[in-house]
């Protein structure tokens, strides 16, 4: 992947309107946005009732995104472009799905609703159907994402990216300051996790930095650029933007996303957690 | 101030005493601005958070104590605004763009 085959501006998506093989897709925490106005031909997912299972803390399955994404007109040869708000973060969140379940042509739309909604360009309320597709999801690839086992063996190992804000990080947050802070798990990081904030990356009309721009940010942070990589936040999405800026822009090869982040971390009984605004190191001398 | 009604967003379910609430609206000549995108940037700069304005301009955030700075962005617009933020109260700002 590259800039170019991953990133499409405005312009772009909006020379490509009508083309029948375009297929853009709005993904928001909250789908009344789409409801109030989406991009003309553009339909909706909603991340936690179409992307997650119902029932236990995961995705769903290979048969179950098959028969979604069949219901809502998509096809394997699709080129699939991903909006919504929050600056990309759910978009980013589904580029990061759809590339778990192997689908070939995904771009993210670079500011996603936000720059859309900034330059003044039209949006549509009209119903937006497809005819129904018999659409072949794959095996996840298992390579582009972390699960705890992964995370707790990286500590002083691999790169971890913690990518919330720097009161998350030393855990005077809990979560986002536009959502109520009380939550069961405990606040800090994972211990040698360098902090680089999602939205360090981003511009403030949530277009993605240069990729200059992009390499001085974490290699000042601390990077190592021969490692391995886990990105995490609190729920996945945000460090959906990271891993897509490291893995996708950027290029790096071995780049994986937690997808249950802080809000799994944090409650897990005996891993090491460090507070403050430093990494902390791997293996902290504890009395007792 | 035509066109404006005086008073914050409703409180009903939110814990006051434990959080440290910024809430206000965005304003264009008096009228409220749906849909403009307003930052929350802690003491060092660091975006934090961001919402919209709802359909009568209100926005609120959960922050913590200190210093922050609202930084509101529209077609066109970009203002920013400090505010000082502590749990336990809420802080009211009301921003006005420029026409």
């Amino acid at each position: 992947m590259s800039r170019g085959q991953a990133l499409v501006t405005a312009d772009w998506v909006s020379e490509h309107l009508d083309d029948p093989k375009v297929v853009l897709v709005e993904v928001d925490e909250d789908t009344t946005a789409y409801d109030g106005g989406h991009i003309k031909g553009a339909i909706k997912l909603d991340w936690k009732q179409d992307l997650q299972d119902p029932v236990r803390r995961d995705f769903v399955n290979k048969e179950q995104f098959s028969a979604l994404l069949s219901d809502r007109g998509i096809s394997n040869d699709d080129t699939v472009v991903l909006y919504g708000g929050n600056n990309n973060w759910f978009a980013a969140y589904a580029y990061w799905y759809f590339k778990l379940y192997g689908h070939e042509d995904v771009r993210l739309l670079d500011g996603g609703r936000k720059k859309w909604e900034l330059d003044a360009r039209e949006l549509s309320t009209d119903e937006v159907k497809r005819e129904p597709t018999t659409y072949v999801a794959r095996d996840q690839d298992r390579s582009i994402r972390a699960f705890r086992d992964d995370t707790v063996a990286a500590i002083g190992a691999q790169n971890l990216v913690d990518v919330r804000s720097p009161d998350e990080f030393a855990g005077r947050l809990l979560a986002p300051a536009h959502l109520p802070q009380e939550q069961a798990q405990r606040a800090g990081h994972i211990p040698t996790a360098v902090n680089v904030p999602w939205s360090k990356a981003a511009n403030d009309d949530g277009t993605f930095k240069s990729d200059d721009e992009l390499k001085q940010i974490y290699g000042d942070a601390g990077l190592d650029w021969n490692k391995d990589t886990i990105a995490y936040c609190r729920i996945g999405e945000r460090s959906s933007h990271t891993w897509f800026v490291l893995h996708e822009l950027l290029e790096q090869p071995n780049v994986k996303n937690y997808d249950g982040s802080w809000t799994e971390y944090g409650s897990l009984v005996g891993v090491p957690v460090a507070l403050g605004d430093e990494p902390g190191e791997a293996e902290p001398n504890q009395e007792g | 101030m035509c066109g404006a009604t005086k008073g914050g967003l409703g409180l009903a379910g939110v814990d006051v005493d434990s959080e440290a609430v910024i809430q206000g609206r965005v304003l264009r000549g008096g009228n409220p601005v749906a849909g403009a995108y307003v930052r929350l940037l802690d003491g060092g700069g660091e975006f934090t958070a961001e919402v919209q304005t709802s359909a009568t301009g209100h926005f609120r955030f959960f922050a913590a104590d200190g210093r922050w700075t609202l930084r509101t962005l529209a077609p066109g617009v970009s203002t920013d605004r400090l505010v000082v933020a502590s749990v336990g109260n809420v802080s009211e700002v009301d921003i006005e763009l420029e026409a």
